[in-house]
């Protein structure tokens, strides 16, 4: 038999193979069913009837960059929160005071960015 | 205990829950496909979608059937492998979100105690398959769409996370069935209502849904991310796309509609099996989707992060304070 943890996250571990399985099948079908005729100009980047310029990975937007860092921090934070909300009846009003001061914390930073216009588009 | 009885029997057994849940939701992908456009066209007073098969109903067959017999283009400035793998991930992760929904009491595939955490992390390497895509097309329209549907989902992510805590506390567990069963005296749409329609709008933007479909924004961008992509490797982007519509719905209705639970616990009503219940739900929130998209107009760039930035994030920080204030000060906690 199955030992408790295997068997809670062994069915997550087949679904994985099957969707996989399925997701393959799916575009290995299509290369054998359809015909393939490819030819330069087919191949070559979509730009609205232009031969492409340069090419794509060109440079972009700071703005992106500094998202994704934005990102980082909060969803660290939500990742701390997340036990904090399953215990908060075990670790009372201390633990919830704690979280406050962290929060409060985190919360002058974002006021922090906000000024500065990190989260300024145009 | 043999090989046969403890390892072979239920394994396949496994393998026959997956299958009992692959295929209808494949069914339900293709024919929300099918809902949306007959929707959209009577909002629109139009017939949509009628010739093939009675009213139209073998619309969505025929679609794959002609997706599938088409050639599959790889650019020839493309990073073959990512590119096809793209699609691929896609797809993969808005199946196996659904190994930890539980349809009804006891219908779950992996009763896992972490299910909300683990639905979570998957609905956020979705971005993965966007990215991937973007990149690996090799073309500026492309790229465009990947690096702006990104920076989307992740704001959006921020403020989900933030929702997801709210409930928490209310539900005090990670288990889903914990979750729903914590709503048998109120559901929590009514409790946390402003944090519903937070959840609800940022599930829009997270699946790249109208108004918030910029990434595709087929007047700007001629279709993002996907613009390089053809035949199965279109549908997949677009199967999953689907997928993940219903798994947000199916988010929407575990977290804050009671999930499998009967409106009122009265005998019409309850005599009718949760999953039923459930699927009931997951469809009115699936026709709000395409409701919204017949009625609201595109967001712009700057306003679609502002309203994530500036709106939602500091409004669900300060209610989930607020919340967990309440059930500290009355006492309340589960």
């Amino acid at each position: 038999m199955f030992s408790p943890l295997v068997s809670e996250y062994l069915p997550i571990l087949i679904f994985l193979g099957i969707a996989l399985v399925v997701s393959g099948a799916a575009v290995g079908l299509s290369f054998v069913l359809a015909q393939q005729k490819p030819d330069s100009e087919k191949l070559s980047a979509y730009e609205c009837g232009f031969e492409p310029f340069e090419d794509a990975r060109r440079k972009f937007d700071v703005r992106f960059y500094l998202v994704a860092i934005l990102f980082i921090i909060f969803d660290l934070e939500v990742a701390f929160l997340f036990p904090w909300a399953v215990a908060l009846g075990d670790i009372g009003m201390f633990g919830f005071w704690s979280m406050v001061v962290f929060l409060g914390i985190l919360t002058i930073g974002f006021v922090y960015e906000w000024k500065k216009g990190a989260l300024e588009w145009e | 205990m043999g090989f046969w009885s403890g390892f072979a029997i239920p394994t396949v057994v496994i393998v026959l829950q997956i299958v009992a849940i692959i295929l209808p939701l494949l069914v339900a992908v293709a024919y929300l496909t099918y809902a949306e456009r007959k929707v959209l066209a009577a909002m629109q007073l139009r017939q949509g979608p009628n010739v093939v098969g009675p009213f139209g109903l073998l619309q969505p067959l025929a679609d794959g059937i002609k997706l599938l017999g088409k050639e599959t283009i790889i650019p020839s400035g493309a990073n073959r492998v990512l590119f096809v793998a793209a699609p691929m991930l896609t797809f993969l992760l808005a199946l196996v979100a659904w190994a930890v929904i539980p349809f009804q009491a006891g219908w779950v595939l992996a009763d896992i105690n972490v299910g909300i955490l683990y639905l979570f992390a998957i609905s956020s390497l979705g971005v993965y398959g966007i990215i991937i895509a973007g990149w690996a097309s090799n073309s500026k329209y492309a790229f465009l769409g990947g690096l702006r549907s990104a920076a989307q989902m992740v704001s959006y992510e921020v403020s989900i996370g933030l929702v997801i805590i709210t409930v928490l506390l209310c539900a005090g567990s990670l288990n889903l069935s914990k979750i729903v069963e914590a709503q048998r005296t109120i559901w929590f749409a009514i409790p946390l209502f402003p944090m519903f329609v937070v959840f609800f709008v940022s599930a829009l933007a997270e699946t790249n849904r109208a108004p918030f479909d910029l990434p595709e924004g087929e007047s700007e961008l001629s279709g993002g991310f996907n613009v390089e992509y053809s035949s199965m490797t279109f549908a997949l982007f677009f199967l999953g796309e689907y997928a993940n519509m219903i798994l947000m719905s199916a988010m929407t209705v575990i977290l804050f509609l009671g999930g499998w639970l009967p409106p009122l616990d009265i005998p019409p009503l309850n005599w009718i099996p949760g999953v039923v219940w459930f699927a009931l739900k997951i469809a009115m929130v699936l026709f709000v989707f395409i409701w919204v998209r017949a009625t609201v107009p595109r967001y712009r760039y700057d306003q679609l992060m502002r309203l994530g930035w500036k709106v939602f994030l500091p409004f669900s920080l300060l209610y989930v304070v607020a919340t967990a204030g309440v059930l500290v000060a009355f006492d309340w906690l589960p």
